[in-house]
C-alpha cells in the first residue's frame, strides 16, 4: 500500500506513459513502473556512468543529459536511457606511450577534428567542461586535461553526440594514464619501503606477532596510537 | 529541495555549537565501554537477526537472514536440464567478477601465461571497487611500517584475523601502490611527489592513499582500460548461477546465464577464480546499503553448494556514515576521510556524543543508540532518523578550499538536492557497508575446493569480525593478484576429469531431507525493486 501523501505524476518510459510518485530518481520510477533493470543500473549512487538517461522535458525543445540514479523525475518528462555506446578507444602499451602530444594525435588523430562546439559539455551529466579538456588535449596541456576531466564516469554520453565522432573520455582516459606514469615524480620512500621489505626487514617481527596474545596486539596498538613525530619514525624502525 | 523545515530548528543548534566544538573532541571509549556499546547496539550482535544454517559445510553456524534464506534454497538452475558435454568455452582460468579483484587477477593470470576469460554479471567494472571513496592502504610512510599496519588490523578485526593473510596484506600494499601508480593511477601527491595519505579510524599512522574521493572510480577506470588493452576475453551481463566440479571433485568451471537471451550455458576451466563481491543488497537486517546494486551473494552461494566452507559470514559492517537525507541518497557512503579530515558527529541539540574517530562498528554503535534509547536523532519527513555529520568544520580546520579540493564527488552529489556540505552538516545513519567474512582462503586465495579461489569481499578471513577502513581496497589488489598468479601457475600440470553437476542435485536432496521449505531460488542474481518495493522503507528503525 502506498501512503496517501504521495502525488503520482505521469513520466513516458521510451514513449509508454506510467503514473509513478513524485520525488522519485529516474531509476527508482523506473522500478515503481515495474522494470528489472539489467543495463541501465550500475552503483547507484553516481560514480559508475551506467544509467546515463536521456530526457526532453514538456513543451520543451531541448534534450537533457542525466545519471538516471541521480536526476529527480518531473512532471511529463520523456525519457530513454543510452546504457551502451559504440565508442572508439584505441588500443595501447602502457609502457610504450611516449608522453607527448604526438602519441595523443597517433591513437587518437581525430581529436584535431574537434569543431569546438560545445555539445559534448552540454551532454556530459556530471557537468564537466568536456570541450575544455579536449581543447587542453589538442594544445598538449596534459596536466589541464587530467584537472578538468578527472570526475568522469566514462558514460560515453560525449562520444555519442559529438558531431566529429570523437570520443573524449577515453582520450582523456589515456592521457590521465600517460599523466600518472610518466608525469608525477617518484616517491624515493616508496621505493626504500619496497626495498625494506623484500630484503625481509620486517619479517622476524611480523613472524613473532603472528604467534602474540591479543593482549600483547592491545599493548602494542596503544603504544603505537601514543606515539608521534620523530619518536614514531623511531618506533617504524623498531626501536620500541 | 535542501533540508525541510522539520529539520531547520535543530540544524541552527548545529551551528551554534560549533564555534565551541572546533578542535575538540569526545573522550574516546575506552575498552569495555566499547566492548558495552557494541553488544547492546551493533546489528551484529542482535541475535534474534540471525538464524542457524541447517546444511551443507557451515550446517549448525549462523549467518544473516537473508543470507540463509539463500543458502537454503534449491539451485536456480535444473542440473538436469544443462548439457556438460558442449561447453560453450574453455579456458585455463576463469574469472568470475570484474571488480578490483576480477579484473586484478585476470589481468596477472595472463600476464602469467593462462589463457583467461573474464566474466561479469554486468558491465565490465561494475562492482563496489568503482564506488570506493576513501583510499588504499599501505605503510608507505616513514613513520608507519607493514608491523604497525600488521597490529592495526588485527586489534580492529577484534583479533580473528587470519594472521598469514594479514601478513600476506601488510607486505604486499605497498607493492600494490607502485603496481597501480605503474598503470597509470593519478594517486594524491605532494609537491615533491611524496604520496598524500590520510589515517582513516583505527589506523594509528596516516596510510590510506587516495585519489580525491574517487579513488575507485580512478582505480577502475585504468585497470579495466588495461583489460581493454591486453585484449582478454570478457563476457559481459552473463552472472555465474552455480559452479561445475569434476569427477575428481575439482572445480572445473561454470555454468553462465545469458542476461540477454536468458539461456545457460557451461564453461570449462583448469582454474576457477570468485571474484563476486558482498552481500549489500540482500540488506541484512532490513538496513539501508552502500553497495552496488549485483552485490547479492552469489558468489557464496555457488562455493557453499559446491562444498567450500564459509569463515565469519555472520559479521557485517555498518558504516557509520550513510546518508540519511535526502531519501534519494538513502545508504550512499560519506567517506570516512570526512571524519579524519575533522567532521564530528553531533546529535539533534548539536552535542557531540562520541569520538569522531572511533571504528567503524562502534561509531555505529554510539549512532544508534544515540537515535534509539536516547531519543537524540533527527527525524525526517519520511520516517529516517539520523545524526549530524558536522562538515563545515572541514573547511573551518583545513583552510577554506580543502572541503572541495578532497570531496567534490560527495559536494556535487548533494548540491543536487540543494545541500550544500561546505557550509550545512549531512545528515547520516549507519548503512551495510561490507561482509567482513566470505569463502575461507589461505595465502594464495585457494579454497577447500581444488582450484577454486576466492578474492576480494566474498572471501573471509583477512579482516576478522571487523575490517579497517581502506583495507579493503588493498585487499581485492593483493588477493586478486595471488590468487590469480597461483593459477597461472598451477594450470599447467591441471588434468580435467568429466564435468559434473552433481553436487547441484545432491545439495537439493539434503534440503529435502532436511525438510526446508524453501523460500526463493538461488543465486538471487538481482534484488526485486519493482513496483512498492522501489519506496525505500527502513524497516529497523520502526
Amino acid at each position: 500500500m502506498l501512503p496517501d501523501i504521495i502525488t503520482m505524476i505521469p513520466i513516458y518510459i521510451m514513449g509508454r506513459k506510467y503514473r509513478v510518485p513524485q520525488g522519485l530518481t529516474i531509476l527508482k520510477a523506473m522500478e515503481f513502473a515495474g522494470y528489472t533493470l539489467k543495463r541501465g543500473c550500475g552503483c547507484r549512487g553516481g560514480v559508475c556512468g551506467a544509467c546515463v538517461t536521456m530526457y526532453r522535458l514538456k513543451d520543451n525543445y531541448r534534450l537533457n543529459v542525466g545519471l538516471a540514479c541521480q536526476t529527480v523525475i518531473e512532471s511529463h518528462m520523456y525519457l530513454m536511457q543510452l546504457p551502451f555506446i559504440p565508442a572508439h578507444k584505441a588500443i595501447y602499451t602502457i609502457k610504450n606511450v611516449r608522453a607527448n602530444d604526438s602519441d595523443i594525435t597517433r591513437f587518437y588523430p581525430e581529436l584535431m577534428r574537434c569543431l569546438q562546439c560545445n555539445t559534448c559539455t552540454k551532454s556530459c551529466p556530471m557537468e564537466l567542461d568536456v570541450m575544455g579538456y579536449v581543447a587542453a588535449a589538442m594544445r598538449g596541456d596534459l596536466e589541464r586535461v587530467v584537472e578538468l576531466s578527472m570526475e568522469c564516469v566514462m558514460c560515453g554520453m560525449c562520444a555519442a553526440r559529438c558531431p566529429a565522432d570523437l570520443s573524449p573520455f577515453n582520450i582523456a582516459l589515456l592521457i590521465r594514464r600517460m599523466y600518472g606514469r610518466y608525469f608525477i615524480a617518484p616517491s624515493p620512500q616508496l621505493e626504500k619501503r619496497l626495498n625494506e621489505i623484500s630484503g625481509g626487514e620486517f619479517r622476524q617481527e611480523i613472524g613473532r606477532l603472528k604467534k602474540a596474545s591479543e593482549a600483547e596486539l592491545m599493548e602494542r596498538f596503544k603504544n603505537f596510537q601514543s606515539t608521534k613525530g620523530e619518536a614514531a619514525v623511531e618506533l617504524a624502525r623498531g626501536k620500541e | 529541495m535542501a533540508y525541510p523545515p522539520e529539520m531547520q530548528e535543530s540544524l541552527k543548534r548545529v551551528e551554534a555549537s560549533r564555534n565551541s566544538r572546533l578542535g575538540g573532541n569526545f573522550p574516546k571509549l575506552t575498552l569495555a565501554e566499547k566492548a558495552a556499546v557494541l553488544e547492546t547496539y551493533h546489528p551484529d550482535f542482535r541475535a534474534d537477526e540471525k538464524r542457524e544454517i541447517r546444511v551443507g559445510p557451515n550446517k549448525g553456524g549462523i549467518a544473516p537472514r537473508e543470507l540463509v534464506d539463500l543458502l537454503e534454497s534449491p539451485s536456480r538452475l535444473d542440473p538436469g536440464a544443462i548439457d556438460l558435454t558442449k561447453v560453450a568455452h574453455k579456458t585455463d582460468v576463469l574469472v568470475i567478477g570484474s571488480g578490483g579483484a576480477g579484473v586484478t587477477a585476470a589481468l596477472t593470470a595472463q600476464e602469467n601465461g593462462a589463457e583467461v576469460l573474464l566474466t561479469t554479471k554486468l558491465r565490465l567494472g561494475d562492482s563496489n571497487t568503482i564506488m570506493a571513496e576513501g583510499g588504499i592502504a599501505a605503510a608507505t610512510l616513514p613513520e608507519d611500517s607493514p608491523v604497525i599496519h600488521y597490529v592495526d588490523t588485527m586489534v580492529g578485526g577484534r583479533g580473528k584475523n587470519i594472521p598469514e593473510l594479514v601478513e600476506a596484506l601488510v607486505n604486499d600494499a605497498p607493492f600494490i601502490v607502485e603496481w597501480l601508480t605503474s598503470l597509470g593511477v593519478n594517486f594524491d601527491r605532494l609537491s615533491d611527489g611524496a604520496y598524500y595519505a590520510h589515517m582513516p579510524a583505527g589506523h594509528s599512522r596516516r596510510r590510506s592513499h587516495s585519489v580525491k574521493d574517487i579513488t575507485g572510480l580512478e582505480f577502475m577506470r585504468v585497470l579495466c582500460d588495461e583489460v581493454r588493452n591486453r585484449e582478454i576475453d570478457v563476457l559481459e551481463f552473463s552472472p555465474a548461477v552455480e559452479l561445475i566440479l569434476d569427477d575428481r571433485g575439482q572445480c572445473a568451471g561454470a555454468v553462465f546465464f545469458n542476461f540477454d537471451t536468458e539461456e545457460y550455458f557451461p564453461v570449462e576451466a583448469k582454474a576457477t577464480i570468485l571474484a563476486t563481491g558482498g552481500m549489500g543488497r540482500l540488506h541484512p537486517q532490513g538496513f539501508p546499503t552502500s553497495n552496488h546494486y549485483g552485490a547479492t551473494a552469489d558468489g557464496l552461494v555457488m562455493a557453499y553448494r559446491a562444498g567450500a566452507q564459509l569463515l565469519y559470514i555472520d559479521f557485517v559492517q555498518y558504516h557509520p556514515t550513510g546518508v540519511a537525507w535526502p531519501e534519494q541518497m538513502l545508504g550512499l557512503l560519506v567517506s570516512e576521510a570526512v571524519r579524519a579530515q575533522g567532521a564530528q558527529v553531533v546529535n539533534v541539540d548539536g552535542e557531540m556524543f562520541v569520538d569522531r574517530l572511533e571504528t567503524r562498528d562502534a561509531l555505529s554503535a554510539a549512532i544508534i543508540r544515540e537515535c534509539g534509547e536516547r531519543r537524540k536523532g533527527v527525524l525526517t519527513p519520511t520516517g529516517m532518523v539520523g545524526t549530524w555529520l558536522d562538515t563545515p568544520l572541514v573547511d573551518m580546520m583545513g583552510g577554506e578550499g580543502t572541503f572541495m579540493r578532497r570531496f567534490a564527488g560527495i559536494q556535487g552529489r548533494l548540491k543536487k538536492y540543494g545541500i550544500d556540505p561546505i557550509r550545512e552538516p549531512i545528515l547520516i545513519y549507519p548503512t551495510q557497508h561490507y561482509q567482513n567474512g566470505g569463502v575461507q582462503v589461505n595465502v594464495n586465495g585457494e579454497t577447500d575446493i581444488p582450484n577454486l579461489y576466492a578474492a576480494g569481499e566474498v572471501a573471509g578471513g583477512v579482516h576478522g569480525h571487523n575490517r579497517l577502513g581502506a583495507n579493503s581496497l588493498v585487499d581485492i589488489f593483493v588477493f586478486g593478484r595471488r590468487s590469480g598468479m597461483h593459477a597461472a601457475q598451477k594450470v599447467r600440470g591441471i588434468e580435467i576429469e568429466k564435468l559434473s553437476l552433481e553436487h547441484v542435485r545432491a545439495y537439493g536432496e539434503a534440503l529435502r531431507k532436511a525438510a526446508i521449505t524453501p523460500r526463493t531460488s538461488s543465486p538471487m542474481l538481482l534484488p526485486d525493486y519493482r513496483f512498492e518495493r522501489a519506496l525505500s522503507t527502513v524497516q529497523h528503525v520502526k
